[in-house]
């Protein structure tokens, strides 16, 4: 098993430095980032001043050795806007988009996992159409737009909740809402067929013909095999959410890291899109790393394997 | 296993026949709801200069600002479907709105398609250290949530319908070549490659003749569900404002044009938009959900 | 026989319904057989004739489409068919046990094989702690596995496939079972491991006096293994007979095709194949099924379909040859 996880380690490594180089050089061939966020009155020397402020007068691979250098060591450069460094910005707004991320997590499980399970266990009757149609519909209805819709719906008609910032848990349940719903029906896609193929298992035969009670079979010998997939993507969902609810976290004003994202585009803050972006990447590849550790460590077939 | 087929040349054109066949049975049996809602947008977005009432990028003359749908109060038939911020007829800029959706949608469906199934061919075909580094330069983008990642490229290469063509492009093709890639190193071991391999066939043509028929099933399956992510994607871009520039009408960015009066219960401003987006993207899926079963049983849990 | 029968199946029908009802395909139709302790039932057919539909009916375990509509499953003098679910899971895996085809995918690739074998001595007879791991030790052993207190340690991959399939044979004998059925237990193994499963499955007998149903289409199994046969065609038995008998005499024309198409040693005569294909469940042809590909087929076969006929050999078939045989004599 030690081999599979340095194995797993290294490719991660890799990965991460694709990632970084190829968030490096597209800044870097997509324009010049100095006269990007420089006001259009700069001179020449203005200019040529902040390029040797920020270190971009050097080569390439010196740029990026000292920019892996600092990302590795969490220092992620400094926010041209907030003149603060970019991971103390970062860390900042992130407790926000955890929070986010978490409660739109228990919403995507919360339909996702009854209604897989259901669908599964009453396949083809009504019930599984119902389920087969929620799925559909997380697919197709954009997450933004539902977002709007909610705050239509019980901000502005009912009166209920309200639509932006951060405090109480009202203002949690529609972004998470929003954010969850997408990821739903992959759960309830997921779960679904992780549960149909798992009772179509001979073993699950086997565990019927043992006479073992109806709640054993399906609680103790399906859903350990059907749930550990659906788990994972629950958790490695989580972290796309965190860091990919740039809309939903712009549209109910959440001061999350997807917001900072958004306004360091707008402000040309590229220090600050930079290091949000990474971020995601280094946190995806990292819960992925964790997962396949994790499955390592519950499947006996990785576990025992040399 | 599979039988050893007497002539190879024969399995090779039995199979790519076979997916012609499969796609005119298709037609015939498609589901109808996907097909009308589909083809009606298609219809619409080609005959937007014919169809819409007003030119969608000007204000409507005579026509005030805010005026809600035809059967509310207020509402004017001459602007069935309301006006927004500017006074601009919102059916009209719908019907241009779906030229845009589709425009996008599809382009950039065939670009993520046509660079992933070359990357997943050469990666799986080639094999060695040309998959490694398609494989780890694959991993690495698909690190990144698609969103993020597109708004990351957009806001580096600045607004525009054609960018944003090629940055969806660039950020959906690591999905195909993944998939693309497994259905190659399986055909790769099947007996009609192998026979045409031993018959001296250059690699060249073995991709030509055995591989890229043989993967077109699959591509076109993942095409038709991505055509609906890329569409979604799209509207985000608009939404947030660094995809399709105003005053060009995108359904996305007439969802952001009205989100400052959302709270003033303006909700036609905010429905009609998406509810074509979701019209469109719902259509998509039946139709690449029942492809899918037609097609491609295998790829039943993408 | 002076024993008393284990189970007494008589006129049992199964029936799956599809398409809301629209189809019905009698899967198993009209059969009857007995069993005694201590003896070996084999049951024999090309795929789809029912055998294994046979064998989920008298557990209970029918998919979801599948009903029993008629006949009786007498096991010990209770009718299992009228018996609810709740009753019949305390006889499955109980008094009756089943070993099914595959072993690789049988056992729950997430539980030790302690776990998988105890589990029926610890919902069915409540053993706990010690006890517990003492009686899964001796069904291992009983089973030949080798240092069970190790083995059972570990996980079901780690074990080679004939380990697996002994093992599914230990869970089989957890309960302490009068019944098993076997269902091809032996078609993913070793030639040479499958001969080695089959005395263990002997020995197990003999030492136990269990009754042994034995699903297979290896006529070579059979007469390794069986007492009686019962050649099963589309849902029907159509002969049944003491192993010697049926390979002795054949009486129905489908069972001398099966024994046909087996090779012999020395034997220069051609094989011979059943000709057309095994008939579609939901259209089955008038008359008696198997008309269509009888080479000894008579006008009365596409018309009336066969009753029972018994030589007196201690055989029955359904045949209509022997009603001309047993008329003429």
């Amino acid at each position: 098993m030690s081999q599979f996880i340095i194995r797993r380690i290294l490719y991660s490594v890799v990965t991460l430095f694709i990632l970084s180089a190829t968030i490096f050089l597209i800044v870097r061939l997509t324009g010049d980032p100095v006269a990007l966020m420089a006001e259009a009155s700069a001179r020449p020397e203005d200019l040529e001043r902040i390029r040797h402020q920020w270190g971009l007068d050097r080569s390439w691979p010196v740029q990026y050795a000292t920019f892996m250098q600092n990302a590795l060591t969490g220092e992620l450069g400094k926010s041209f806007n907030y003149r603060l460094p970019v991971s103390e910005l970062y860390f900042q707004r992130l407790p926000n988009s955890l929070t986010l991320g978490l409660a739109a997590t228990l919403i995507s499980l919360l339909i996702g996992i009854p209604a897989g399970i259901i669908s599964a266990v009453k396949v083809n009757t009504a019930w599984d159409n119902v389920a087969k149609g929620v799925a559909l519909l997380g697919l197709s209805i954009p997450g933004f737009w539902l977002g709007l819709v909610l705050i239509l719906v019980f901000s502005v008609w009912l009166r209920w909740l309200p639509t932006s910032g951060s405090g109480d848990w009202r203002h949690v349940v529609m972004p998470a809402l929003a954010l969850g719903w997408y990821f739903a029906a992959s759960m309830l896609r997921l779960t679904r067929s992780s549960m149909l193929e798992v009772l179509g298992s001979e073993y699950i035969k086997l565990a019927r013909l043992k006479g073992l009670p109806d709640f054993v079979v399906i609680a103790m010998h399906a859903f350990k095999n059907a749930l550990i997939p659906v788990f994972t993507l629950a958790g490695v969902n989580m972290v796309v959410m965190v860091n990919a609810a740039v809309i939903i976290e712009v549209i109910f004003a959440w001061p999350g890291i997807g917001r900072l994202l958004y306004e360091g585009i707008f402000q040309r803050d590229f220090p600050l899109v930079q290091g949000v972006v990474i971020m995601a990447g280094f946190m995806i590849i990292g819960i992925n790393l964790f997962v396949d550790v994790l499955y390592a460590f519950i499947d006996p077939r990785i576990r025992l394997s040399r | 296993m599979a039988t050893i087929p007497a002539n190879t040349r024969l399995a090779a054109r039995r199979t790519a026949s076979g997916w012609l066949g499969a796609l005119v049975k298709a037609a015939r049996e498609a589901p109808l709801m996907a097909v009308i809602i589909l083809g009606g947008l298609v219809l619409v977005a080609l005959l937007a200069d014919l169809i819409a009432p007003y030119d969608p990028t000007l204000p409507v003359k005579g026509a005030e600002m805010f005026v809600p749908p035809f059967w509310m109060e207020g509402g004017s038939v001459a602007t069935p479907l309301g006006t927004d911020f500017q006074g601009r007829d919102i059916l009209s800029r719908l019907i241009y709105g779906a030229r845009v959706s589709l425009v996008v949608g599809l382009m950039g469906t065939l670009v993520a398609g046509g660079i992933g199934t070359a990357m997943g061919i050469l990666s799986g075909y080639v094999g060695g250290w040309v998959d490694q580094i398609i494989m780890r330069v694959t991993d690495a983008w698909l690190a990144l949530p698609a969103i993020v990642f597109a708004i990351f490229l957009a806001a580096m290469v600045g607004p525009s319908m054609w960018n944003i063509i090629v940055i969806l492009g660039a950020v959906y093709w690591t999905r195909y070549a993944r998939v693309i890639r497994g259905e190659v190193l399986t055909l790769r071991e099947r007996d009609f490659v192998k026979l045409a391999e031993i018959a001296g066939a250059s690699k060249l043509r073995v991709i030509k003749k055995h591989i890229l028929p043989n993967v077109m099933n699959t591509a076109t399956v993942l095409a038709s569900l991505t055509v609906g992510v890329v569409i979604i994607a799209e509207a985000s871009l608009s939404f947030l404002g660094v995809g399709v520039p105003p005053p060009q009408p995108a359904w996305g960015l007439m969802l952001s044009e009205a989100r400052p009066t959302l709270m003033a219960g303006q909700w036609w401003l905010t429905v009609f938009p998406g509810a074509c987006i979701l019209l469109i993207v719902l259509a998509t899926q039946l139709f690449g959900d029942w492809l899918r079963v037609r097609l491609d049983p295998q790829t039943r849990n993408l | 026989m002076a024993r008393d029968a284990v189970l007494r199946v008589a006129d049992l029908q199964t029936h799956f319904f599809t398409f809301g009802g629209a189809r019905v395909v009698r899967a198993v139709d009209g059969v009857s057989f007995t069993l005694h302790a201590g003896e070996t039932l084999g049951l024999v057919g090309e795929s789809g004739s029912g055998k294994t539909t046979t064998c989920l009916s008298i557990v209970g375990l029918l998919p979801r489409a599948g009903r029993i509509v008629g006949g009786s499953v007498l096991f010990e003098g209770a009718d299992l068919t009228r018996k609810s679910q709740r009753e019949l899971r305390r006889i499955r895996g109980r008094r009756i046990a089943v070993i099914l085809q595959d072993p690789m995918a049988s056992l729950n690739p997430l539980f030790t094989i302690f776990r998988q074998v105890a589990e029926p001595a610890f919902f069915h007879q409540h053993l706990r702690g010690r006890s517990l791991r003492e009686r899964v030790q001796s069904l291992l052993r009983a089973v030949r596995i080798p240092s069970p207190e190790w083995r059972m340690r570990e996980y079901p991959h780690q074990m080679s496939g004939g380990m697996r399939q002994r093992i599914v044979g230990a869970i089989a004998l957890a309960g302490g079972p009068r019944l098993v059925i076997a269902d091809e237990p032996t078609t993913n193994l070793d030639v040479t491991i499958q001969a080695q499963y089959l005395d263990l499955l002997k020995d197990i007998q003999r030492e136990t006096g269990v009754a042994l149903i034995f699903v297979t289409h290896n006529l070579g199994i059979v007469a390794k293994m069986c007492d009686r046969v019962a050649v099963m065609y589309a849902g029907k038995l159509v002969e049944q007979a003491p192993v010697r008998e049926l390979f002795d005499a054949p009486k129905h024309p489908y069972t001398r095709a099966l024994l046909g198409s087996m090779p012999k040693l020395g034997s220069k005569e051609p094989l011979y194949s059943i000709r057309g294909h095994p008939p579609n469940l939901a259209s089955l042809p008038s008359g008696c099924s198997f008309h269509p590909r009888c080479p000894d087929v008579m006008p009365r076969c596409m018309t009336e379909e066969p009753r029972d006929f018994r030589p007196g050999d201690g055989s029955v078939a359904r045949c209509w040859l022997l009603d001309d045989v047993l008329t003429r004599s």
